[in-house]
């Protein structure tokens, strides 16, 4: 059973109504193919009018859409031969963080992404994509490596934001985060970075540093979620809140693909389907694929102090004054 | 997000009542202000350590000190409103520090040795670092590099700027990006995290001190202790996230009182650089 968000309601009720048809079709020999087909039409066309209109906050729900894909659904849409490396070798190994090499069109790359789980155990063993300081500071391991052997980085991220924990307190959360963007800034190969879901804030940008920055065209990338925005903006108990409370601090936020684009914050946005990404096709994470290809060429030729320079220099141009 | 939280105990602890006589957020004690004036902002009887202004902070710090960028003031960006619009909460804020922005920052000096310094003001908004005070701390660090001069910052912030949303979170990268540089220049930075640093400021440049130091006491962290509690629904162990509890943990060099503070930065400078 497919997962449906409020808004998207209408369009479970029709797909209802469509398989129903078939079925009775098929069953006692009416031809209600026709009939059928034609609401498909107009499933298609609904789907494309909702899908238009998206506010900020529907925005952020399709961003934390259970079926949307996650990293390990980027690599195998798009990568063969991955291999996943584990482990900070320091303290220990973190599943809310996924890295390894693989390979994009026969070249050899690391990827590094946020993993939120699809079911309940593994939901819970991934933290819902909320990172501790040791996967933080794996990522960063694969990035020195991929520096050493000269391979480009991809980073993908969808993460509500670093767990707020006792543990991550005691082992340097703050630190961890820190030192990515301290190390990412400097490292000597290219990194290109696709938000693909949630950007939640430190969490998010710890692996958010990089030569050129894509959102998926439905993912959110925010300094705080619309949630905790709400709790502090009108500070009242945390089930007096409503969807129009969120709705309200999502716009205010200004968090959608749409939005960075306009800010100057990233590069480009990354079309999705009709639907958003959980409708995706092969053809979509070939689509991506291409755009990695084609920007990792624009890249290549550019000395590593020349990549570095461009890469901090993109980043002081953002919101300067 | 976990971002800190600023509460009302917090606010109080800010403001030191005007007048001849102060009482210790800490003990309790009624003390002649001009005693604890004396001592540093400090508590005679239990050594807490009062919330000080930038403006106390580099008196204390520094033998002299040109403030530089004191123009920039920010704008609104995303024309954001909460509980009023954000410029209004600015020009609030500017009246009652007298402040245009939550960072001062300049050319300090300390003995004969000349500094960049950057230092955050709980009191405007909280310390919060949006695009100005990104700004200013990268200006600064450049500024350092082109100068061959140290940098120190000294921090108390609950983190990012809402208000400015995205941008706000972006100035962890630029700042982090610049004390990078800075880095390679094999200039010493040195890091002062006093109470309460949070957020996006402990996320990014305050934690990346070549030496790390804090004041007693200070609350420092990522996440702020309520959304922590919030979060694991645990109460939080007695001296969590305290200066101390960070020096046992690896995290900061060294806890020191805040008479000791200039001494001692002003040797480290001399056995770095």
């Amino acid at each position: 059973m497919p997962y449906f968000l409020d808004f998207e309601q209408p369009l479970s009720d029709l797909e209802r109504q469509i398989s129903e048809l078939r079925r009775l079709s098929a069953g006692n020999g009416v031809d209600l193919t026709k009939e059928a087909n034609r609401l498909d039409k107009k499933l298609e066309e609904m789907r494309k009018d909702i899908y238009s209109r998206l506010t900020p906050w529907q925005k952020t729900q399709i961003a934390r859409h259970p079926e949307r894909p996650y990293t390990l659904d980027y690599v195998r849409g798009m990568m063969e031969g991955f291999h996943e490396l584990h482990g900070d070798r320091l303290f220990a190994d973190d599943p809310a963080i996924t890295a390894g090499f693989a390979f994009l069109d026969g070249r050899p790359l690391a990827v590094i992404g946020h993993q939120k789980g699809r079911d309940t155990r593994s939901r819970i063993r991934r933290n819902f994509g909320q990172a501790h300081p040791e996967g933080y500071r794996k990522a960063l391991r694969v990035m020195r490596l991929a520096e050493k052997f000269g391979r480009p980085i991809l980073t993908l991220i969808d993460t509500p934001g670093a767990f707020p924990g006792i543990g991550a307190e005691e082992r340097g959360q703050a630190e961890a985060i820190a030192r990515n963007l301290f190390e990412m800034a400097q490292i000597r190969v290219p990194i290109l970075v696709i938000v693909i879901g949630e950007g939640g804030s430190g969490g998010a940008l710890a692996l958010g540093v990089g030569d050129r920055v894509f959102m998926m065209e439905h993912s959110v990338y925010s300094v705080i979620s619309p949630e905790g925005c709400a709790a502090i903006l009108w500070k009242k108990d945390k089930n007096d809140f409503s969807a129009e409370d969120y709705s309200k601090a999502a716009s205010a936020l200004k968090l959608t693909a749409e939005d960075l684009k306009r800010l100057g914050v990233i590069d480009a946005i990354i079309e999705e389907p009709t639907g958003g990404m959980h409708n995706a096709q092969d053809s979509d994470f070939l689509r991506i694929k291409e755009l990695l290809i084609n920007t990792l060429a624009d890249l290549e030729g550019m000395s590593p102090e020349e990549l570095c320079a461009r890469r901090i220099e993109r980043l002081y141009a953002i919101g300067n004054i | 997000m976990a971002w800190f939280k600023e509460d009302k105990v917090v606010e109080k602890k800010v403001k030191i009542p005007e007048g001849t006589w102060i009482k210790c957020d800490a003990c309790a004690e009624i003390i002649y202000r001009k005693e604890v004036e004396r001592n540093y902002m400090v508590c005679p009887k239990c050594t807490y350590h009062f919330r000080i202004s930038a403006r106390e902070r580099i008196s204390l710090l520094f033998d002299e000190f040109e403030e530089t960028h004191g123009e920039l003031a920010p704008a609104d960006p995303l024309q954001f409103v909460d509980t009023m619009p954000y410029g209004e909460r600015v020009r609030k804020q500017q009246a009652k520090t007298g402040l245009k922005e939550a960072l001062i920052c300049g050319n300090g000096r300390m003995g004969d040795r000349r500094v960049k310094a950057a230092v955050l003001d709980f009191g405007f908004m909280g310390g919060s670092m949006g695009r100005v005070v990104g700004q200013k701390i990268v200006d600064s660090v450049e500024e350092a590099i082109a100068e061959r001069l140290p940098f120190i910052s000294v921090s108390s912030s609950g983190g990012a700027r809402m208000q400015e949303g995205i941008y706000s979170l972006m100035q962890m990268a630029k700042t982090s990006a610049a004390v990078a540089r800075l880095g390679k220049a094999s200039l010493p930075f040195i890091s002062i995290l006093t109470d309460p640093t949070f957020g996006g400021v402990t996320a990014s440049f305050a934690m990346l001190g070549d030496v790390i130091i804090a004041e007693p006491r200070s609350l420092v962290g990522f996440a702020g202790p309520r959304v922590i509690e919030q979060t694991i629904k645990q109460t939080l162990p007695e001296g969590f996230q305290r200066a101390e509890f960070l020096l046992e943990h690896g995290m900061i060099d060294m806890v020191v009182e805040r008479k000791q503070l200039r001494a001692t930065v002003a040797e480290l400078l001399t056995l770095l650089a």
